[in-house]
């Protein structure tokens, strides 16, 4: 199929950035979209152009550093990371156009690539348990109910891609720190530090500049992994309930 | 140099809890005034930095990725064996230690295996304190499942994302390390030089990958966490970034690379579908609990089946031809990974492959719908049979599956002894970086323990060993030899970026992939191996004329880091062949067609072979040198594999 | 890291500060302000008694001159601005989030409502200046008729609103502006739930029906008043 790219260009940081526009002629339907995107940029070397900057590792759609906002979307037209895209998903002739994650707590380092360095920060300030190698229990000495495992386990899938800030008109980063306070929450081994967990954590993510959930749901209707909402309402009762009553004053 | 892999004397179970005993210590106090490097933040890489900054070392750690989450072992699907016994049905640290050294076809190390083994069941411990959710029974209890073919049930999993879970549990450790300043995180930075001062490695050099800078990292020890090199095939199951870079830099530098032949090949994964293709996406062998696997028996069927005439469905049983139930009565679609690999490439070089490229095998479930229902079915693989879909836009309740067999993991890596440092005083490789525990192949679900076991359980120990007969004296980052290394960094990157040819950096990776599936993949001969041989300095040759290299330094420049890498990977290939060329025998995931049964099984050669080649750098355009570290079985009786 | 400080202002300013806090604001006063609606809908509907206002205004004297529901009317308006204020300081910190807009932006992930909250927010705030100039300040502080119930002087609230929903653009003015209200409430409602960390399994899709109920059934009330009067008086 033939393809028309409009691919958002910006040499780094400082620079201003801007739409250019690039024709594909021999596009298989079977292509993942970054297979494509190589594509285009062999064609570029091979002209002495600069190929095109994008993230993108695993290509499974697990680890989360692909990104790409496609026609007007996170991870484009599916609910899927990008690197599981398929050209097949477009039409011969079709115009794409292809932005990077758009936050201020995402600054672009190139073209489409995006520095998602807040998301490690905001783990830093508590998305953990604190214990140290070597002095646990038995594995088996902490018995979980399987529901509440599974509900663990479905908040703890984020992939931490970004998708959500990228799809909610606030650049709210509210649905990924609510899957891992969720996933901390619910397990009892994360019950001990989970005041002070979710108080750190809210307090890097404003730090960091993401805007302010207003319950659109669109990162949630995004989220290649299927977060839910609720995380979110998880995230607010716990916040409210350790800001009431931790003893952070 | 004579390779002393430090194995300590005793009985095979009392090694580890005695040399433990043996280490030397450092000082609590002491601990502040070292530092250590981590190269790699996978499960091998994460979990070491944090447990080396909770000691109180000063650690500084790498990825080229732009967080350390991202680390391939975040892919692993299947699970991470362990010893605990919890199901009752005869597993033991001795057992797991046996099956690992079997599987591994009698090319590991006795001591180091049973070592694994025995921390195995410290590492569930570990994992559940950190909040990793395993799957769970209705009563709250871990549940286990079998995998791999191991006959007693040990695997823990977290449905199909067990490494994506364990990697986020020691990527969580090392973010409270680097909360509390004990770690300090350098993501976006590629590691491209080694520094030795005096003989020993105290140092780095790196790039940043956003702004070009060339820096120099000095430190006591330098721990190399940086994966395999199964994409010196370009395609494999293997992360777009993940290179050899490190280990091959750290190699030239004088470290000693272990059995580089060895490289396991996956035979369930979603066939090439086209020149486009960048990677192989891997599905769960526990497919082929159910799966039968086959082609057409006649070649005029399977002509007809890729050009699209004919459609699966529609062939009768009897011109199926299931080889591997047929071959391998006892065993039939469950024979390991090597067996089942080489034989779809037996029956697609027979002309029989199934798809356009003529390089895929079915792999059916219409009669496992018939017997147990499609919605049985689809609980127990739901997730992979929505995943083939969404890449192949086939449905495969309705249409067999189409498989191919992929580079999946390199059981080859840094030498190193059991302490886990290589030749190179203070430099150390650890999880898939290193060549230890797997021998010539590795089985299921045990890739995410040694990563582990290593960071979390053996180098917190060993590296105290070392730094406690080492002055805690810094060495400045612009000693000589730095800013040697720097010199030869920036040298090499300015000729690749001065070269302006006409090939792009994926040509050549392509066709070195090409070559080294040929020749050096699933089977492999002294003339193949000869010819790659001879193709490889080629390409090589070529590759430093009339590469093309956009952009410069100074910037964000993929097209660079790509050429970086793949300038190692030619280097690696030519090792790969050599060492295959070398072992005259087949065992485990090398198999040299002269050296088969009568059979077609493999044939290993105990009296000649049970080593581990170790090879010696010794300057470019000099042949390498071979070392062998002879292996010892006191425990384990060595026997011929048979699935027959 | 547990002797580390993890906020930099006092506790109290923090929450009220932050993020979180704000949509904590704003979800209580909202939920406050819907209580509101649903008592003034319950005074506003006596309108359409057929006593020629007696019963209207005898409730409006009430509650003029109730000590306890005049402090209520304090709080209420307090939690008006409130709202209003803390809605225009988020839309502007939410803005600011994302500096560069997309050239090309996709909406169908989430409802229209729910994005333009601040719109329709602030088309009910003209509606409550509006509202207030003409029924509110009037009674306040004087320019309705009186007349006498049981020889208790009233004022007569109820004339004041017959003249005015004489008027068709009056009237229209009205149900636009409870169209307006309506899908403020429709997201609204839920999410504030939503916001203050209510969500189960069991009572969310209540508390959704329960929203989406509130927001028709009050807001169609409430225009019907205008529309009811208008028809009377001009068929």
């Amino acid at each position: 199929m033939k393809l028309t790219l409009k691919i958002w260009r910006q040499k780094n940081s400082q620079d201003k950035g801007k739409m250019v526009e690039y024709k594909l002629n021999d596009v298989s339907a079977d292509m993942s979209f970054l297979e494509m995107l190589d594509v285009l940029n062999e064609e570029l070397t091979l002209k002495g152009e600069d190929p095109v900057a994008f993230d993108h590792d695993c290509r499974e759609g697990i680890c989360g550093m692909c990104s790409l906002y496609i026609n007007g979307k996170p991870h484009g037209p599916k609910q899927t990371t990008t690197c599981q895209l398929h050209m097949r998903s477009f039409n011969d002739g079709d115009t794409i156009y292809i932005e990077p994650w758009r936050a201020k707590a995402f600054p672009v380092v190139k073209d489409l690539a995006v520095d998602r360095g807040a998301f490690d920060r905001i783990i830093q300030a508590g998305g953990y348990i604190s214990v140290n190698t070597g002095v646990t229990v038995d594995a088996n000495e902490i018995p979980i109910a399987k529901e509440i495992a599974d509900k663990a386990f479905d908040a703890a899938t984020c992939i931490g891609c970004g998708a959500c800030v990228a799809a909610c008109k606030n650049a709210s980063a509210m649905l990924f720190v609510s899957a891992k306070v969720s996933q901390f929450t619910l397990l009892p081994q994360g019950k001990a530090e989970r005041k002070r967990r979710v108080e750190a954590m809210v307090e890097q993510m404003d730090e960091e500049g993401f805007g302010a959930c207003t319950n659109t749901g669109a990162c949630a209707a995004e989220c290649p992994k299927e977060i839910s909402l609720e995380n979110i309402a998880r995230l607010n009762r716990e916040y409210l309930f350790a800001k009431l009553t931790s003893n952070n004053v | 140099m004579t390779l002393d892999a430090k194995i300590p004397e005793g009985p095979l179970s009392e090694k580890w809890s005695k040399h433990k005993f043996n280490l030397k210590l450092v000082n609590p106090a002491n601990k502040r005034k070292y530092d250590i490097i981590v190269v790699g933040t996978g499960l091998a890489g994460a979990s070491a930095a944090a447990s080396l900054a909770e000691l109180g070392y000063n650690v500084k750690v790498f990825c080229f990725q732009d967080s350390p989450r991202r680390a391939h072992s975040i892919a692993a699907q299947g699970g991470i064996n362990a010893a605990k016994n919890y199901q009752n049905d005869g597993d033991s640290i001795y057992r797991l230690f046996y099956d690992t050294v079997k599987g591994g076809d009698y090319r590991a190390r006795e001591a180091n295996v049973h070592r694994l083994a025995e921390v195995s069941v410290n590492i569930i411990d570990q994992c559940v304190a950190q909040g990793v959710p395993f799957a769970r029974e209705y009563g709250g209890l871990l549940s286990n499942r079998s995998f791999g073919g191991a006959q007693v049930s040990r695997t823990f999993y977290a449905r199909g994302q067990t490494g994506q879970q364990l990697l986020l549990g020691a990527y969580s450790a090392l973010s409270r390390q680097v909360a509390t300043g004990k770690v300090k995180l350098y993501t976006r930075t590629e590691m491209l030089d080694l520094v030795l001062v005096d003989g020993k490695a105290r140092g780095i050099v790196t790039r940043n990958m956003v702004t070009g800078a060339i820096e120099s990292h000095s430190a006591h020890a330098v721990l190399l966490c940086t994966g395999g090199y199964g994409n010196v095939f370009f395609l494999s199951t293997n992360a777009m970034g993940s290179n050899v870079t490190a280990t091959w830099r750290a190699h030239k530098k004088g470290a000693y690379f272990g059995n580089p032949c060895f490289t396991q090949i996956h035979p369930t994964c979603i066939p090439v579908s086209g020149a486009h293709q960048s990677k192989l996406t891997l599905m769960s062998e526990s497919l082929r609990n159910d799966g039968r696997v086959w082609v057409p028996r006649e070649k005029e069927d399977a002509e007809k089946i890729r050009k699209g005439t004919l459609k699966a469905n529609d062939l009768s049983e009897e011109k199926r031809y299931y080889f591997l139930e047929e071959r391998y009565p006892s065993f039939g679609n469950l024979v390991p990974r090597d067996v089942a690999s080489r034989n779809a490439k037996l029956v697609c070089d027979d002309q029989l492959g199934v798809n356009s490229e003529g390089q895929a095998v079915y792999l059916d479930f219409r009669d496992a719908i018939k017997r147990d229902g499609e919605d049985t079915i689809r609980a127990k693989y739901g997730n992979l049979f929505d995943m083939y879909q969404q890449i192949t836009d086939e449905n495969p309740y309705k249409v067999p599956m189409k498989i191919y067999p992929a580079v999946h993991y390199t059981m080859g890596g840094l030498w190193v002894d059991y302490n886990l440092m290589t030749t190179v005083p203070g430099c150390y490789a650890l999880g898939e970086a290193n060549f230890s525990d797997h021998g010539a192949n590795r089985l299921g679900a045990s890739a995410l323990m040694q990563g582990l076991a290593d960071g979390y359980f053996v180098i917190p120990y060993t590296i105290g060993d070392y730094l406690a007969n080492m002055p805690a004296t810094k060495v400045d980052a612009s000693h000589p030899e730095f800013k040697k290394a720097e010199e030869e960094v920036k040298q090499r990157i300015n000729t690749l970026l001065s070269i302006n040819g006409q090939k792009t950096v994926d040509e050549y990776h392509k066709e070195l992939g090409k070559i080294m599936w040929d020749y050096c993949g699933m089977a492999r001969n002294e003339k193949g191996l000869q010819f790659a041989k001879q193709r490889i300095a080629e390409i090589k040759a070529e590759f430093w004329k009339n590469v093309k290299v956009t952009g410069n330094n100074e910037e964000f420049n993929q097209s660079l880091e790509k050429a970086l890498r793949v300038a190692d990977f030619i280097e690696l290939g030519a090792l790969m062949v050599e060492d295959a060329l070398q072992r005259k025998e087949s065992c485990g995931g090398h198999f040299r067609e002269e050296y088969q049964t009568e059979d077609g099984e493999a044939q290993r050669d105990d009296n000649n072979f049970a080593h581990v080649a170790a090879w010696e750098y010794k300057g470019d355009d000099q042949p390498e040198v071979l070392h062998q570290e002879k292996l010892v079985f006191e425990n384990v009786k060595l026997t011929q594999r048979s699935y027959k | 890291m547990s002797t580390q400080t993890i906020q930099k202002k006092t506790w109290y300013v923090n929450l009220l500060t932050s993020t979180l806090g704000r949509k904590f604001i704003m979800a209580g006063t909202g939920l406050f302000l819907v209580l509101f609606l649903a008592v003034h809908l319950i005074g506003n509907l006596q309108l359409l008694i057929p006593d020629e206002g007696k019963t209207f205004n005898e409730y409006a004297h009430f509650m003029g001159h109730n000590k306890f529901i005049q402090a209520i009317s304090v709080g209420n308006f307090f939690f008006i601005l409130l709202h209003i204020a803390y809605s225009f300081a988020l839309t502007r910190y939410n803005i600011s989030a994302r500096p560069q807009q997309y050239a090309y932006a996709k909406t169908n992930n989430s409802s229209w409502t729910s994005r333009n909250m601040m719109i329709l927010g602030t088309l009910v705030l003209i509606f409550i200046v509006v509202h207030l100039q003409a029924f509110w300040a009037k009674s306040k502080f004087g320019g309705l008729e009186p007349i006498s119930y049981n020889g208790v002087e009233h004022h007569n609230l109820y004339l004041a609103t017959k003249i005015a929903f004489a008027e068709w653009w009056i009237v229209l003015l009205y149900v636009v502006s409870m169209i307006a209200l309506a899908f403020h409430l429709s997201h609204g409602v839920a999410s504030a739930f939503q916001t203050l960390g209510l969500n189960h399994v069991k009572y969310t899709p209540l508390i959704k029906v329960f929203g989406y109920a509130f927001a028709i059934i009050v807001p169609f009330l409430f225009a019907l008043i205008p529309v009811w009067m208008f028809i009377a008086q001009n068929m």
